[in-house]
Parts: C-alpha cells; structure tokens; sequence
C-alpha cells in the first residue's frame, strides 16, 4: 500500500492549484463497528488542492472513510491529521477540523425549520462570529455561484432534491473550508437532477479546491479526479491517476467493478 | 393504450393535453348527509343511535337546566321555589349557591379588599404571555390582548374592585396593545420581570424582597462575564457561586435596607388564605412554566453520552414517573418538615409548586426524548459538520424540530398537569373542585349541593383547557406552514 502512495507522489505531474502542502494525512488507520473491522490499515495522504474520488463497492467503508476525516466516525487505531491538526477525543480540536472542514451529504441533510438564507449563514454566524450582515452578504454569493439566488427566503421543503444539494453545497462553503467532503451526493437525485449537482461540483474543483468524493459518478472522475482510490472491504484496494484506473486497472477486484458499473 | 396497440405499437404523442378542470362534484347539505351519515345501512344504524343517545340525555338533563333557581339563599329555598313553580317532583338545577359563593371557588379565602391584586396578575399575566404565544402575527396579538384585557376588567367589574385599579389596568391593557403594535420586543422585557410583580400582587410584602431574588440571576450573569476569557470553564461556576452567595446571604439584607429608604409594601397575605381558581392558576402557571424548561434538560440528560448524567436523568425520570402524584405532594406536605432543619417554614404553595413541577417535567422529558428521537440522524451529523458544538446545535437545530414534534404531547401534560392542580385539596388546600367545595356544603343553607359547583368549576377548567388545547393546534399549523 505505501508502495503506491510513494510512487503516485512522485509519478503524478503537478495539476493547477495543488501544492505541496499537505492537507490531511491518515497514517495506518483501523476502525471498527463492534466486532467488525470496517476500515484495515488506512494510509493516505492528501495534498492541498487535490481532488480525490474514492470509488467501490458498497459497503467497502469509502463513506466511513471520508466520515472519519471530520469525526462523525471515530478511528481506533492510528493518526488522522487535518490540516496539521490531529483528531483525537479533544473536542476542541475536533470543532476546530469540522470548520474548516466542509461536508456534503447524499441526503442533504438541510435544517427544514430554516430558510436557505438562514442555512446559510448559521454557522458562520455561531461559529465564525461574522456579523449577520455580512454572514447574509456572502451566503448570497455562494447561493450564486450555485446558481439558486432567487430560492434564498423559500424553505428547503420547497426545492427540488438538485437545488436541495445545491444549496448544502453552498452552506458548507459559506464557511470557507479549506477542504470539501462529499458523501454520494448524487445518490439520492433523480437523473434529470444529477448534472446540476455535478456541474456545481465540477466549478469547485476548477477553483482549487482541496475535494474527497465518494461517488458513483465515474464521468466525473475522468473529467475532475487527480486521482482515483479504489476501495473493498476496508482497504484501500489500488489507487492512481483516473486514465490509469480506467483504462489499465491492475487489480482483479477494480476490473470486476469497473466491468459492472461501466459494463451497459 | 390497448386500442393504440392494437393499431401499431409505435405512438409518438403529438400535442400535449392542457390541464382539464374536474367533473361537477354535487354539492348540497343531502349530498353531505348521504356520504357522511347515511352512506350504508350500518352507518345509518350508527346514526340512529347516535341521535337516539343524545336526545335520551338532553330530554333528561334539560329539565333540570331549565328549571334552574339563580336567586335562593339555601339548597331549601330552591326546592321551594322549584316545587311551586314547576309543580311538586319537579327537579332542577340550584345556581344559587354560585352567585353566593363565586368569589370563594375563584378566590379562596383571599380577603375581599385585595381582590384587585390577584385580578390585576392574571391581567399582567395575559399581558406577559401573549408576545411570547403570539410572537409572529401581529393582528392575532393585537386580538388575542384586547380580549383576554376585556375578560380581566369583566371580572374586576364582577368583583367590584376600586376603581383606580380599573382604571390602571384600563391603562395597562393600552400600554400593552401599543407596545404590541409598535415595539413587540419591550414587552418581553417586561415579560422577564413578570414573576417578580405577579409573586408581589399575590403575596404583599415588599416588593424589593422578589425583585432581590430576580437580581440573583444579574449577580450570576455579571460575575460569568467578569470572569478572564482564558479562565472561561470556570464562568459558569463562578456565576453559580455568585448567585448562591447573593441569593443565600446578600438579598435579604438588601431588600430590607431598600424596603426601609423606598418601602413598596402590600398587605402580606398568608398562603393558607389561597383557594380556588386561584391556586389552581398559580400552581399550574409556575408548574408549566417551569417544568417545560427542566423537562428538556431532563429529556437532553436521559440522551447524553456522559454516564453519570445519564443515569441520573433515568433514575430522577422513572423515580418520578413510577410514584402517583398525591405521594409526592403528601411528601410536600409532610414529609419535607422532618428533612428540613427545625424551624424553617418553608411556603406550602412553593413546595407543592415544585412537586407538580417535578412531576410534570419527568412526563415531559419522556415526551421530549420521543420528539428528539424522531429526528433524523442526518440533523445532528450536519450540525456536527458544520462546526456547531453540543449546545449550539441543541439550541439551533435540534431543540426547534424536536419540541415542534412534540407540541401535542407537551401540551398535553401542561392540560394534565392543570386538572391534576385540584390533588391539592386531599391535602388539605382549597382547590376549587374539593376543597372549595366542601367547604361551601359543610355550611347548613348550601348541604348536600354537588352538581351545581361541579358544572361550574368544570366549566371554567373546560374553558381553560380548551383554550390551551387551541392554542397547541394553532401552533401546529403555523409551524408545519412555515417550514412545510
């Protein structure tokens, strides 16, 4: 596995807007459900500005994965370091990564007793302390770039399920993380909503920002991802530039998935 | 589609159908009773019988209503009147005994002269809740202050208080509809400071003594706030502290030194001169008012990770639930003097208050918990996400929707709760359903009367019940509007 990792850092060329800085670095990461031992041996280092897509059957522990980087999961065993700080039981650390650390859901999971507006600018006011004025003033510019301005005083019960995930996208970012997680957030659409979604995301990713998606879209893995990660049973399976993923994969177990979910 | 594919099975629709408007429903009073009453030979059967219990309880009720004595100084006088109207056996209903004692079932034994003072509460009263019930729509505000206004000078004109408390409240009532208008947010204020005036109305004294006591929570509040940011775990300590301190050595000293530069004194009325509604009102407003917020703490205790709280909230819960309300008062009543130190007398209502209080909360907290676990994990993992730490997401995000799931459950204890305010009577204070009551027939002239104060004391908790019950429904629809 660190054969991987070590020879994908030096092997990749330097895309647009990643740096050598490190944003979240897993170090033999192990975490179980009970008796179950659902994450084996995680390493994976990110680099800022790098867009990841992390793919795999279900039930491999790409959404536990991702969750454990803003602690909704908790690990076990080994080192989570996010944006230099490490998660461990202190709460306040932990608060510290989950602001800076944006997070999208498959099921959008949007406050139903609050406007968009007011979605939007919770957080930045309870947690940044920005004055509402101008926690109001930037939500607006985010529901904007996502393209929803005129929805803003409507209630998420009123959008359809793409403006819904549109609008979680722009909460997340009215915190101005400095890196983006998103669970399946394609999941849950229907067809005819998916693109919207995927042209938001697609938008982010050219501003540089740091991503990890866990999706099923593979269009948008070809088109965005630096890099694919291949997830089963809990372990990170083989991990490389989308071409090479796509077109060569080298393990038994991608070219089954690849075969089934591109197959028809 | 079966014609079509019986012609081909390719079919490309070429215009799109515009909306058409529905066929003609009938309409009409026969069409409703058909459908609703008559829809089948066992709903006309059901029908029937219905009419048929109903006319059996008017036809016997209906007599004795209308055959009603208002005017009669004894349970004799109207047999008499009765018998010579109606013919001998006729029965009916003695309201006598209400226009002779109705200031006993709404007062108790609170002497005359003062009637303005529990009057003028339950007016300052509506005055304080009504922004707060009605925060949103200003014409239902402005409604809902005029009436329950006109309702305090009905009944201030029905207990003949002097006139400069009419007159005061007059202007109080307008304050507030003035306020209500233009500055909702002031009335809060005065909302905040309402316990103080109401204990003061109700019980005399000086006035400094419960308004030393609400300074308590300022001292609390200034010694967080003076504490250094980089000690900030220990604000809250030290604000309890400061309170503790305040409230247990400081206040009394002080309310007596401010009593003597500016006394504010009323006439002190004694605790066992309550009765009647009035009890029954100030037991059930302190006991609702206070065991919405312990509940949620308790329901927030019993879901907490941290072990200790949590089994403390179960154990205080199931304790609490598991034991008949009558046991706990009996213990406000008895028990509590061989705990407390000799020689303190600690008020009666004020004990009672807390048992129904504890009472009501651990119900609560149960109905709470069920609103809390109704909400979807997905809520509290995005507020986690977004950085919001325990209390910020409780009070943003959870508590909001869990306590709008649970509007009807929480109302239903606070109505339960009310009723449960006439238990005061088995020990021995004058609630209005017994003890009142007994009261009132344990005098020769009024012996052996029971329906009459039965509907009347029924009639005014049905009132009032129902008023909350409204009001739980009201907030349903307003909140399922607003957040669809």
């Amino acid at each position: 596995m660190s054969d991987l990792t070590a020879s994908y850092a030096t092997d990749t060329p330097h895309l647009p807007g990643m740096s050598d800085e490190i944003a979240i670095e897993i170090r033999d990461m192990n975490k179980w459900y009970g008796d179950f031992h659902v994450l084996r041996d995680i390493d994976l280092t990110v680099r800022r500005g790098e867009r990841i897509v992390i793919a795999g059957p279900s039930g491999s522990g790409k959404s536990t994965l991702i969750r454990c980087i803003n602690r909704l999961e908790e690990h076990q065993a080994g080192q989570i370091v996010v944006d230099g700080i490490e998660l461990t039981s202190d709460i306040k650390n932990i608060d510290k990564v989950r602001s800076e650390v944006g997070m999208v859901f498959q099921h959008f999971n949007l406050f139903p007793h609050l406007t968009v507006l007011e979605n939007c600018t919770l957080a930045p006011i309870w947690v940044r302390k920005v004055p509402k004025r101008q926690a109001e003033d930037t939500a607006m510019q985010y529901l904007e770039k996502v393209r929803i301005p005129e929805q803003a005083n409507k209630y998420p019960g009123q959008l359809s399920g793409g403006q819904q995930q549109r609008v979680a996208i722009a909460r997340s970012l009215c915190m101005e993380p400095k890196i983006m997680l998103f669970d399946e957030p394609t999941s849950a659409l229907d067809p005819e909503m998916i693109k919207e979604v995927l042209d938001t995301m697609i938008e982010l990713a050219e501003t540089g920002m740091t991503m990890l998606c866990v999706t099923h879209e593979m269009g948008f893995a070809q088109a965005v991802a630096d890099r694919v990660i291949f997830m089963d049973q809990g372990q990170i399976v083989e991990q490389n530039s989308p071409q090479e993923f796509f077109n060569n994969p080298k393990s038994d177990r991608t070219k089954l998935f690849l075969s089934q979910i591109l197959g028809h | 589609m079966s014609e079509m594919h019986a012609e081909s099975v390719a079919y490309v629709r070429d215009t799109m159908l515009p909306p058409a408007a529905p066929p003609n429903q009938q309409l009409g009073a026969l069409r409703w009773l058909r459908v609703n009453l008559f829809s089948g030979w066992f709903n006309t059967v059901l029908t029937l019988l219905g009419l048929g219990i109903i006319w059996f309880l008017f036809d016997h009720f209906w007599p004795w209503l209308s055959h009603s004595v208002w005017k009669a100084d004894s349970v004799q006088e109207c047999r008499e009147i009765i018998a010579a109207r109606y013919g001998e056996g006729a029965t009916g209903g003695c309201f006598g005994v209400i226009r002779e004692r109705w200031h006993q079932y709404l007062f108790g034994f609170y002497p005359r002269a003062e009637y303005w003072r529990p009057l003028m509460t339950l007016g300052l009263l509506f005055i304080a809740i009504t922004p707060v019930l009605f925060s949103v729509n200003p014409a239902i505000r402005r409604w809902v202050l005029a009436v329950t206004g006109l309702i305090t000078l009905l009944l201030m004109g029905v207990a003949e208080v002097p006139d400069w408390a009419v007159l005061l409240m007059w202007a109080l009532i307008g304050t507030a509809l003035l306020l209500g208008e233009y500055a909702p947010q002031r009335l809060l204020i005065f909302t905040l400071f309402y316990p103080v005036v109401g204990v003061w109305f109700l019980w005399g004294g000086s006035l400094w003594f419960p308004l030393m006591l609400l300074a308590g929570f300022g001292v609390g509040y200034l010694a967080t706030r003076l504490v250094p940011p980089r000690h900030a775990g220990l604000a809250l300590p030290a604000g309890i502290a400061a309170a503790l301190i305040w409230w247990l050595f400081l206040a009394g000293p002080v309310a007596g030194l401010l009593g003597d530069l500016a006394p504010a004194r009323l006439r002190v009325i004694d605790s066992n001169e309550f009765g009647g509604f009035l009890l029954a009102m100030v037991i059930g407003v302190s006991g609702i008012a206070m065991s919405l917020p312990l509940g949620i703490v308790l329901a927030l205790a019993r879901r907490s990770d941290m072990f200790l709280i949590h089994v403390f909230a179960v154990i205080f819960i199931e304790f609490i639930r598991g034991v008949p309300l009558i046991t706990l008062l009996f213990v406000a009543s008895l028990l509590l003097n061989y705990f407390l130190p000799p020689g303190t007398n600690f008020d009666i209502i004020l004990r009672v208050i807390i048992m129904v209080t504890i009472f009501a909360a651990a119900y609560m907290a149960e109905v709470i918990r069920g609103g809390l676990a109704a909400l979807p994990r997905g809520q509290f993992e995005a507020a986690d996400a977004l950085g919001l730490n325990y209390w910020q997401a409780q009070r943003l995000i959870v508590l909001p929707q869990a306590l709008k799931i649970s509007i009807p459950g929480i109302v239903g204890t606070f109505i339960g709760m009310f009723k449960d305010t006439t238990l005061v009577g088995l020990i021995g204070l004058f609630d209005p359903l017994k003890g009142i009551s007994d009261f009132v027939r344990s005098n020769f002239a009024w012996k052996g009367i029971y329906w009459e104060p039965f509907i009347f004391v029924g009639a005014i908790f049905f009132v009032i019940c129902f008023s909350m019950s409204r009001y739980s429904m009201y907030l349903e629809r307003r909140l399922s509007r607003e957040h669809r």
